[in-house]
């Protein structure tokens, strides 16, 4: 068992170490594809808005600081369908070469988890290279410190997590063809609908949005966002967004493995 | 006993339709063979290496490999597992060096025994020049030689290739054969998966043919031929193909000729020994205008025939 064990540990390390690689390879189109999207987002609405008066503020904050936490959310997202959905629906679809790592030896359902695994660490970076920007772009400050590290590392944690599970979901049930469709009728409105660019709270005033947006995980990664870090900023309560998360992780895992096994094991 | 093969079977069933691709195969390979597994395309041959190498799960039926069951232990069972699959599985974000280099991570190589398996690999499979590129920088013939050296990088107990001769030309062809039997040589045991007959005759010392996912002959080559096909295949194409009753009698009748089938152009005679045939056969058939005749050397093409009626290609 002992030896068995270890076998497992060693080839998910070295699928772990083959990603890193590849990452490594691709750092600079890495950083460009995860910074592009909240670059311009606060570009126009933080810097330019307020010049040409269109100043706004939602709950009580300035927009910038309603942001931060939501293009984080963003980002954590975006990273989790760039590095396990489009990449595994290709090599499902078109190369196939996740082969030499499902004839590993160790469980099929450990490949799969190791793809949402390293997705994850993608995706803690990119919500991390969103932080300057925030601070540098934005014509009016954002207000944030963290208000609690471990509400703060859990949420980053576990919204990185199911991130991941959703790209394994997607990459592993969606034909090469089709992921441009999925991209457009799934991911962007689970991005716009998702509170990232208002809290949840102040939805309040569409009632029934404010009851559907909860079956949405992005809602909790950007609420969980800002109660590490903006406090000041209207937000749900830590423990049921923390629940939430592991929810979605939950029945997001247990898909995706099932999606991925169906497509190795015939 | 490296490979076991029990009562195996496999069928694919959804709404339409239920296929059977495997249906009921026993086979043994023994350590160190170098065994074939020859039949037409849809046979059962894929499916079978797909069971043996825990990618697909049998409807019924064992298969063990070094002692492991495959479908009770297939993360264990993948230690003795090395495949080359039909379609190019290299790891395109990986340079070839890497991509060895990083299979023997996965089957707990440490960095060190990692990296000298790699350089050792790239030398046996004249690579060296080619470590840092990557995959598609490299001809069909040279990405089919680093997949064996990929699958073989753990020392597995048996290496399965599936149809390795797919799609590359005749040269690479005769370099994949050459690398096949070194491999022999270092002990490693080989199964492969073929639809061409000389690859069959060339490459393995024992063969199964299958067709319709069942084990119709099993022997060395040599044997199979002697056995099942000592007889020379002659395809007689007429130009007119009613009435031939007549002729039929008058062939069957000449000692040498032992099978006679009707094809849709014709007559194939199965003889032992053409000396003096031909002439026979061309005087018999004259009053049905002979447009072709060929003779086919027996060979393992002309066993397939004789067991099943029907061309390897067809």
């Amino acid at each position: 068992m002992e030896t068995k064990n270890h076998s497992f540990a060693s080839a998910f390390a070295g699928m772990m170490l083959r990603d890193l690689r590849v990452l490594r390879r691709e750092i600079g189109p890495f950083v460009l594809r995860i910074i592009m999207q909240p670059l311009l987002f606060l570009f126009v609405f933080t810097y330019i808005f307020p010049r040409i008066g269109q100043g706004n503020a939602v709950g009580g904050a300035n927009f910038a600081t309603v942001l931060l936490p939501g293009l984080m959310a963003v980002a954590i997202m975006f990273s989790g369908i760039a590095a396990v959905a489009l990449p595994l629906s290709q090599e499902f679809g078109i190369t196939r070469e996740i082969d030499d790592r499902v004839m590993c030896p160790l469980p099929v359902a450990a490949v799969a988890i190791e793809k949402i695994c390293f997705s994850s660490v993608q995706s803690i970076l990119a919500a991390l290279l969103v932080v300057p920007l925030a601070y540098l772009i934005p014509a009016t400050p954002v207000h944030a410190h963290v208000a609690s590290w471990p509400m703060l590392v859990a949420t980053l944690i576990l919204a990185s997590l199911v991130s991941g599970a959703l790209g394994l979901t997607i990459g592993s049930n969606v034909k090469p063809q089709q992921i441009g469709l999925v991209f457009s009728i799934v991911v962007v409105p689970i991005t716009f609908l998702g509170c990232v660019y208002y809290p949840w709270a102040v939805l309040s005033h569409v009632r029934w949005l404010q009851i559907a947006v909860l079956l949405n995980p992005i809602v909790y990664m950007s609420e969980g966002l800002r109660a590490a870090l903006t406090p000041g900023v209207p937000h749900m309560p830590s423990l049921l967004i923390l629940v939430a998360l592991l929810a979605s992780l939950g029945l997001l895992g247990t898909f995706g493995i099932k999606g991925f096994l169906r497509r190795v094991i015939s | 006993m490296i490979v076991e093969i029990s009562g195996l079977s496999k069928v694919y069933q959804d709404k339409q339709q239920r296929v059977t691709a495997v249906d009921g195969i026993d086979l043994t390979v023994e350590k160190g063979e170098l065994f074939g597994l020859l039949g037409p395309n849809g046979a059962g041959k894929t499916t079978t290496i797909g069971i043996c190498t825990t990618r697909v799960l049998p409807t019924s039926g064992k298969v063990t490999i070094a002692g492991i069951d495959v479908v009770a232990h297939p993360a264990a069972a993948r230690r003795n597992i090395g495949v080359v699959p039909q379609y190019n599985t290299l790891d395109r974000s990986l340079t070839i060096f890497e991509n060895l280099y990083f299979h023997c991570k996965y089957f707990g190589y440490s960095g060190a025994d990692a990296q000298q398996r790699s350089k050792d690999l790239l030398a046996q499979f004249h690579l060296e020049e080619r470590g840092t590129n990557f995959p598609n920088q490299l001809s069909g013939g040279l990405q089919q030689r680093v997949q064996i050296a990929r699958a073989i990088a753990h020392r597995p107990a048996v290496l399965f290739l599936d149809e390795p001769s797919a799609g590359l030309d005749p040269q690479s062809r005769i370099a994949m054969w050459d690398a096949v039997r070194s491999l022999r040589e270092e002990g490693i045991t080989v199964v492969l998966t073929t639809h061409y007959m000389e690859e069959a005759d060339e490459l393995c010392e024992r063969v199964a043919i299958i067709d319709h996912g069942k084990v119709l002959a099993l022997d060395a080559p040599a044997h199979l031929k002697t056995t099942l096909g000592a007889d020379t295949v002659i395809e007689l194409t007429l130009r007119q193909n009613d009435g031939k009753q007549p002729l039929i009698d008058r062939l069957n009748a000449l000692p040498q000729i032992r099978g006679l089938e009707m094809t849709s152009a014709g007559l194939r005679l199965f003889a032992q020994g053409v000396d003096g045939l031909l002439p026979e056969i061309l005087q018999a058939a004259n009053n049905y205008g002979v447009r072709d005749i060929r003779m086919n050397e027996p060979n393992l093409e002309t066993v397939f025939i004789r067991l099943t009626g029907r061309d390897l290609r067809e």
